[in-house]
């Protein structure tokens, strides 16, 4: 009998030691004259538990993790005498981390092998896709806006109305893009779906291709992820020899194609009018609005520009789950968001859950504070452009305008948990010199703001007229706020003015009020 | 493993620009291809993208200089890159970084004197839930602390 073994190839399963330990197991098992199968797959997103690997039972699939190198022996021998192991989970299903999600978006992730489509259709992969088949325009458009899906990226428009512009723009070419350039710190379900379920996502751009009218698609995903520019070419490839992507898509007379186009390091062209820039192959200065990318886009034709995560929501909701998606959720965020649980977090990783869930729930229960032991003094939620929340605001929900009218946001849903050893002063200063960096400096509020900004914390650091310099940074966050052109110098002062809201006392001595004379 | 490169060739070069014309918007695929194959991106090769995609010097040499990732001369036989963004800071990725420079003797985005080793700085690859995180030569490394850090500057060195 042949053991079938399931092996993460995740790049974040891969940097913790999962490819040692899948050729661990191939040498363990010849030597023992076992005969086994080896899956590599995406990642569960537990990973605290990574390299977690998996059997195939007839009661279901068993995990173990963290496995090293040096378990690989003794893990096959408890998997092929379905014996007690120190690292044994149990049925992965049943893990209550996992358990406790509603994994719809990542739903397959970290269980099919993301190199086949045959495994990917096995698991209900293209059902979204034929049922759009059959389907008009309208009533496609008809089924994203019901599902109340809004984009993922952070900024939160509905995506059926963007879909529903482009559609209603006549052209004699449009396109669809795909920002792949997640950027923001605290933030990977972009890789992982891209490593762990590529077809998801190109199912979903098909779908966005069929329903407005374009032919042609490009996934623009940042050099920082060679794992997932490999994973989305081999699954383009092999959707292509399935016929699922060229002329005649699944047997009907839409045709559409894509293509992988890899960033260079310009986290700025996460915005998506410096994205379609840089895919012009310019450089990646952003565009200012009107015109929308939906009326002139990519080379100036209507464009889709979406997120990976909002691609890769599509699919369930085509197939059949539009009611089922938007019944999820509260207020105005519908359906589930994939959040990202990173930096100094005991359970950190992927947990995708309806919206409206709490900060506090969130840290706290899922996460289970920080791995090193300290309690959790601030955390950062949207990447390096998000608010830092301190423990007072956890009872805030996971929700568009909830995280809004508390000077924050979503985001991407990544949410960094700092101990209480951060430095919120630097915090604030990292948030400014990243934005002059990384400023494409096209306005100047960015431009100028960001570095007047950090040479302005250094003051306050060195204690030079702290009360005056935190006048001089309000007032420069107020003008990158509302003078900036795009989220990069717009959305800085969040991290910045958040640091300063909730964590004065870092800042030095508060102002002390002139007393009157007795 | 080191990477290995060759060296700059203008009809090479060349041959790997015309590869890549006919694509819509091809600038930035051909500084990639040119960077895998030599490296960096040689001077020489701005004016003949510009020439081969019908745009000015100073639009090509605009594109070039805009991205971090675009090499203006060879890097150090490996490249270190260590992630600096928030989720690694909160794990302490500051003095690691610090005990790497330290260790190489030299300041992030510099290659030592031997030109062995580059260290950069990387802001996110993705290893958010296993930081603090680093990229030797293309190979992802999580969960980083102290021995596993010197064990990289050491494996770079080498």
């Amino acid at each position: 009998m042949s053991l079938r073994i399931f092996v993460p190839r995740d790049a974040g399963a891969v940097a913790v030691g999962a490819d040692e330990v899948a050729l661990a197991l191939g040498r363990t098992a010849s030597k023992r004259g076992v005969e086994i199968e080896i899956v590599r797959t995406g990642s569960r997103g537990l990973y605290w538990l990574e390299p977690l690997i998996e059997v195939a039972t007839p009661q279901g699939r068993v995990a173990f993790g963290p496995v090293t190198e040096s378990d690989a022996n003794s893990v096959l021998a408890a998997m092929i005498a379905d014996g007690a192991h120190p690292l044994r989970l149990g049925l992965t299903d049943e893990i209550p981390w996992l358990k406790r999600q509603t994994r719809l978006t990542f739903a397959r992730c970290g269980v099919i092998d993301p190199r086949s489509v045959e495994d990917y259709r096995a698991h209900d992969g293209y059902k979204g896709l034929e049922r759009a088949l059959t389907l008009s325009s309208d009533a496609i458009l008809a089924d994203v806006t019901a599902s109340g899906l809004r984009g993922r990226g952070g900024a939160g428009f509905p995506t059926g109305i963007k879909w529903k512009t482009v559609a209603q723009t006549s052209a004699d070419q449009k396109y669809i893009v795909c920002n792949a350039d997640e950027g923001d710190s605290g933030t990977f379900a972009d890789r992982m779906i891209m490593e762990g379920d590529p077809f998801v996502v190109i199912e979903g751009m098909t779908i966005a291709g069929i329903t407005v009218g374009a032919t042609k698609g490009y996934i623009y995903i940042r050099s920082e992820y060679p794992h997932a520019i490999e994973a989305m070419k081999a699954a383009i490839s092999a959707a292509k020899r399935a016929g699922y992507l060229g002329a005649r898509i699944g047997g009907s007379a839409h045709s559409f194609d894509l293509e992988v186009r890899v960033g260079a390091g310009a986290y700025v062209c996460g915005e998506e009018t410096s994205l379609l820039e840089s895919l012009e192959g310019r450089r990646g200065i952003v565009r200012a609005k009107p015109p929308l990318p939906a009326h002139k886009g990519l080379f100036g034709k209507p464009t889709v520009i979406n997120n990976v995560l909002s691609f890769a929501a599509i699919p369930f909701i085509l197939a059949g789950g539009a009611k089922a998606y938007a019944d999820f959720g509260m207020g105005r965020s519908r359906g589930t968001m994939p959040i990202q649980l990173a930096g100094n977090v005991k359970y950190g990783g992927l947990f995708e859950v309806a919206f409206g869930i709490t900060l506090g729930e969130l840290v706290d229960e899922v996460g289970g504070g920080t791995f090193t032991g300290r309690p959790v003094r601030a955390v950062q939620v949207g990447g390096p452009l998000g608010a830092y929340f301190p423990r007072a605001l956890f009872d805030t929900p996971f929700d568009y305008e909830a995280f809004t009218a508390r000077d924050g946001l979503i985001g991407h849903g990544g949410i960094v948990v700092f101990d209480d050893s951060v430095d919120m002063v630097k915090q604030a200063r990292f948030a400014m010199e990243f934005c002059a960096i990384e400023s494409c400096g096209k306005c100047t509020p960015c431009r100028i703001g960001s570095t007047r900004g950090v040479e302005t914390i250094d003051k306050i650091r060195a204690g030079n007229r702290v009360p005056e310099n935190i006048a001089v940074i309000e007032d420069l966050c107020n003008t990158m706020k509302f003078g900036s052109l795009c989220a990069l110098g717009g959305f800085t002062p969040y991290p910045v003015m958040s640091a300063l809201k909730h964590f004065r006392e870092d800042f030095g001595p508060a102002p002390t009020r002139l007393q009157a004379a007795e | 493993m080191a990477p290995v490169y060759e060296p700059w060739d203008a009809t090479r070069g060349a041959e790997i620009i015309a590869e890549h014309t006919h694509l819509e918007g091809a600038t930035l695929v051909i500084l990639h291809a040119l960077q895998e194959a030599f490296g960096y991106v040689p001077e020489p090769a701005i004016p003949m993208i510009a020439h081969a995609l019908n745009l000015s010097r100073a639009e090509v040499h605009g594109v070039f200089t805009f991205y971090h990732d675009f090499r203006h001369e060879p890097a150090g036989r490996h490249v270190l890159k260590l992630c600096r963004a928030e989720a690694c800071q909160a794990a302490g990725g500051d003095t690691l970084a610090a005990r790497a420079e330290a260790k190489l003797g030299i300041a992030m985005g510099n290659t030592t004197a031997d030109d062995r080793v580059t260290l950069e700085p990387i802001y996110c690859l993705g290893l958010c839930a296993t930081a603090p995180s680093a990229m030797l030569d293309g190979r992802v490394v999580g969960r980083l602390d102290e021995a596993r850090i010197d064990a990289l500057v050491a494996e770079a060195q080498r």
